[in-house]
């Protein structure tokens, strides 16, 4: 019985070794935020375009929002915003940029070249914010409701298909409203 | 030319690490002199191979040879010389080579040191560690090679190393961080070696010894670097976040903890045979480990290096082989568990067996911690994240109770020990401590506060315990001076370690229970009170460095009208890679810490978000942390272990 216990670390190895190699095909990336379902967190930051301006939450509370975190050194970023400027040019829901640890001239000079379907942009140089939501990485993108309390989180590109469930949630609530 | 020469290096030392794998080994088990002989030389032609191929890489970066990829993506021709250096493992290949080159140099180091070792052994650990190093130089040459160009056109200067990479502590964290990791190879070397020639002696705990001495000191002297450089770097005061690669240095480090107790154990006493060579196989395994969480981005972590899952798959592979390998083997031929000698309840045997359950414990806690969201996921069962809390729950308690059982076991002899004697000695410390600890948050802090009661009193009992034990020693001695040097370096170590321990404990609990923060807009002449300080903002001014330009504030500091001192904390915007940088500044001292960073610059820099911390103790941390790994090293000194190896004149360095 004893010889039988030296092979208890071998078995518990194999078992977690079983679940790396499992671990290496999921996408870690495909995480829910540990906020969902609590209030967006506090914060008081100047806005990109005008540095003399802070924000704020009291400043999107009151209506469901899209907060999306966006970088000028994300190039799926890029790939993304087409389909953020048809939301916001659909007007179904404000779009809150989130400028995370990027630099001033060039997220400005980006929006001027590219569009810009912000509202407004929160500037977050040292992602201290971007660190209260547990933000992985650029893109990701964020539906808070009318209270400033997350919905749901997104990361990665805002497709087509992501829009459209995201629709969907907020079709929900419009209906236990009415 | 030159990048090719480091790669055909690295080629090289390949093929003669393979050999060394191979060709020892076999010489051991046909019992045939001649072909174990050839582990020596071939160590040493595998570390100049290596050596090789480092120089390579270090002279590429200091040339600026933006033709290879990995240069060019690490470094800029703008950058200090120490930075272009320290460069080398700035990024995943280089960090690799890294370890291959220090896994060389410890090859080396016990084909040099182990002369009284019986050749057969030799043969067999450097065979061992040749295996691993087989596996760690393929992995280089197949899926990150440092030495890849761009050809035929490439960049004409860098894209510049992370600015936060960009500092001293760079330099020396992650090559005491993997002089650790690695170092614990050698004693997995010698607990397969031992396992495999079936001759589980004590010797073979006291050759490992100082070894794993060695390694778990460097392994503590890495994470205290880590953490004293994430306070002072990352710009907001923290000094430990759970992050995954945190983890991955803690866990080896407590298995490690418990294998360098459960050695002595061995080594003295001949028993708990099964858990040190548990505890030795389950350290390497876990430094392996760690390689693998950062580097397959199975998690995903603040250190941010570029993964990439065939890297991932390449690694889970030598975790499989070597970790797989071994532990078979030790399930065959450990010895068996009941086969232990004899000691009572009371005896300092069980009390290290609490030590080696409790650490086992707080490793598998992290483990489970670190890797939950990824079982949760591979279960289907959602995804989820734990936290600090999660760890501060599990930890604190054990710790505590591991402090307590501290103190009892310096007061407690080997094989028994009556109860009376030990109340004896320890009734004082014990009182001593809680009045202390009941007493110390009344004056310091506003009231009692039951958490720094805890922190304080089994702080004060470890050190109270040493110092009476110590004291005890010279009770029927006439000559001080003689008994000083009667009692061994391995008692000196073990002291001063162990005071360690209390003096990061102390640093953790205050540091935490009594620190103050506030972050406000500042303009020119502004000031604010904090824990008794006024800092006073002098408003900012530009300042050129070498690749960088930054915003210098100056913040005066003055405590009841007195001036104490200046700070300049800095926001630096770096040239090329253009991301700002927060430079904190610091007024450090034993008892307290003033650090100020500056935030953002607020209506066109006329004022600016600053960020004022007030840290008491929090130098007690690293300072407990250093403590620990000079013990660690004192231990090494000792005489037994130079009358066994010779001249063994490095391992005292």
């Amino acid at each position: 019985m004893p010889r039988l216990l030296l092979f208890i670390p071998l078995l518990l190895f194999i078992i977690l070794g079983g679940f790396l190699w499992k671990g290496l095909s999921i996408d870690p990336r495909e995480l829910p935020s540990a906020l969902l379902d609590k209030p967006f967190p506090e914060f008081t930051l100047a806005t990109l375009q005008e540095p003399e301006r802070i924000v704020s939450k009291q400043d999107f509370i009151g209506q469901p929002v899209l907060v999306n975190v966006w970088a000028t050194w994300c190039p799926s970023c890029r790939q993304e915003h087409r389909q953020l400027l048809a939301i916001a040019q659909s007007g179904k829901i404000p779009v809150i940029g989130l400028n995370y640890k990027d630099e001033r001239d060039l997220a400005i000079e980006w929006l001027q070249q590219l569009g810009n379907p912000y509202q407004f942009n929160i500037y977050d140089a040292e992602g201290m914010l971007g660190l209260d939501l547990g933000v992985y990485g650029a893109p990701e993108t964020y539906l808070l409701d009318a209270q400033g309390i997350i919905r749901h989180r997104h990361v990665g590109v805002l497709t087509a298909e992501v829009w459209q469930e995201l629709q969907l949630i907020i079709k929900g609530w419009d209906s236990v409203k009415n | 030319m030159i990048p090719e020469i480091g790669e055909f290096a690295l080629i090289i030392a390949l093929f003669l690490s393979a050999v060394l794998a191979l060709v020892p080994m076999y010489g051991a088990v046909v019992d045939k002199e001649l072909w174990m002989s050839y582990a020596r030389p071939l160590a040493k032609g595998q570390f100049l191979f290596v050596l090789i191929s480092f120089l390579c890489l270090g002279y590429a970066f200091s040339q600026d040879d933006f033709s290879v990829i990995y240069v060019a993506q690490h470094s800029n021709s703008q950058m200090p010389m120490q930075f272009k250096l320290s460069a080398i493992w700035g990024g995943h290949e280089g960090s690799l080579l890294l370890w291959a080159f220090i896994l060389s140099g410890w090859t080396l180091a016990v084909s040099l040191f182990s002369r009284t070792l019986p050749l057969d052994m030799l043969a067999r650990v450097l065979s061992v560690m040749g295996i691993v190093a087989t596996g760690f130089i393929s992995f280089l040459l197949i899926t990150s090679s440092p030495f890849l160009r761009y050809l035929p056109r490439f960049p004409e200067d860098g894209a510049d190393l992370n600015p936060l990479l960009q500092d001293f502590g760079l330099i020396v964290h992650p090559p005491m961080l993997y002089m650790g990791y690695v170092g614990f190879s050698v004693a997995f070397a010698f607990a397969i070696a031992a396992l495999l020639s079936g001759r589980l002696d004590t010797a073979w705990a006291r050759w490992s010894r100082p070894w794993t001495n060695i390694a778990w000191a460097f392994l503590g002297l890495g994470i205290t670097l880590g953490s004293w450089w994430a306070y002072y770097e990352l710009g907001w005061g923290g000094w430990w976040f759970w992050d995954p690669v945190e983890n991955a240095s803690l866990m080896p480090w407590l298995v490690g903890t418990a294998l360098v107790h459960s050695l002595a154990v061995t080594e003295k006493r001949g028993v708990f045979k099964s858990w040190t060579l548990l505890l030795a196989i389950f350290a390497f395994s876990l430094s392996l480990l760690g390689t693998f969480l950062v580097r397959s981005g199975v998690l995903t972590s603040v250190h941010a290096f570029a993964s990439d899952p065939e890297r991932g798959f390449f690694i889970l592979m030598l975790l499989a082989i070597t970790m797989g390998g071994s532990l078979t083997l030790y399930a065959f031929k450990a010895p068996n568990v009941k086969s232990e000698s004899n000691f009572s309840w009371l005896s300092r045997e069980v009390l290290l067996l609490v030590n080696n359950v409790f650490l086992t414990v707080m490793a598998f806690t992290v483990l489970l911690g670190t890797l939950y969201p990824l079982l949760i996921d591979a279960l289907g069962m959602g995804k989820i994240s734990v936290g600090p809390p999660y760890f501060n729950a599990v930890f604190v308690p054990i710790m505590s109770i591991m402090s307590i059982a501290m103190g009892v076991s310096i007061a407690v002899r080997w094989r028994e020990t009556s109860a009376k004697l030990v109340l004896d000695k320890l009734w004082l410390p014990a009182v001593i401590s809680i009045l202390c600890a009941l007493v110390f948050p009344i004056f310091y802090g506003s009231g009692f506060d039951f958490r720094v009661f805890i922190g304080i009193s089994v702080s004060l009992w470890i050190i109270s315990t040493v110092i009476t034990e110590f004291i005890g020693k010279f009770r029927n001695t006439q000559s001080l001076s003689t008994k000083l040097k009667q009692l061994s370096f391995s008692y000196y170590g073990m002291m001063l370690a162990h005071i360690g321990v209390a003096v990061t404990a102390i640093g953790i609990t205050l540091v935490s229970s009594y620190s103050e923060e506030r972050d406000m807009r500042m303009a020119k002449g502004d000031s604010v009170e904090l824990a008794g300080y006024q800092f006073t903002f002098h408003g900012t001014h530009i300042v050129t460095g070498p690749n960088y330009m930054a915003d210098q504030a100056t913040i005066e500091v003055t405590e009841d009208g007195k001036a104490v001192v200046t700070l300049h904390p800095e926001k630096r915007r770096y040239n090329v890679k253009r991301n700002m940088m927060t430079e904190a500044d610091i007024d450090a001292g034993l008892f307290r810490d003033l650090y100020v960073a500056l935030g953002e610059p607020l209506n066109n820099g006329e004022a600016w978000a600053v960020r004022v911390h007030y840290k008491p103790y929090v130098r007690w941390l690293w300072l407990g942390g250093i403590l620990m790994a000079l013990g660690g090293l004192v231990t090494v000194a000792d005489k037994r272990y130079r009358k066994q190896s010779g001249q063994q004149e490095l391992t005292n360095a």
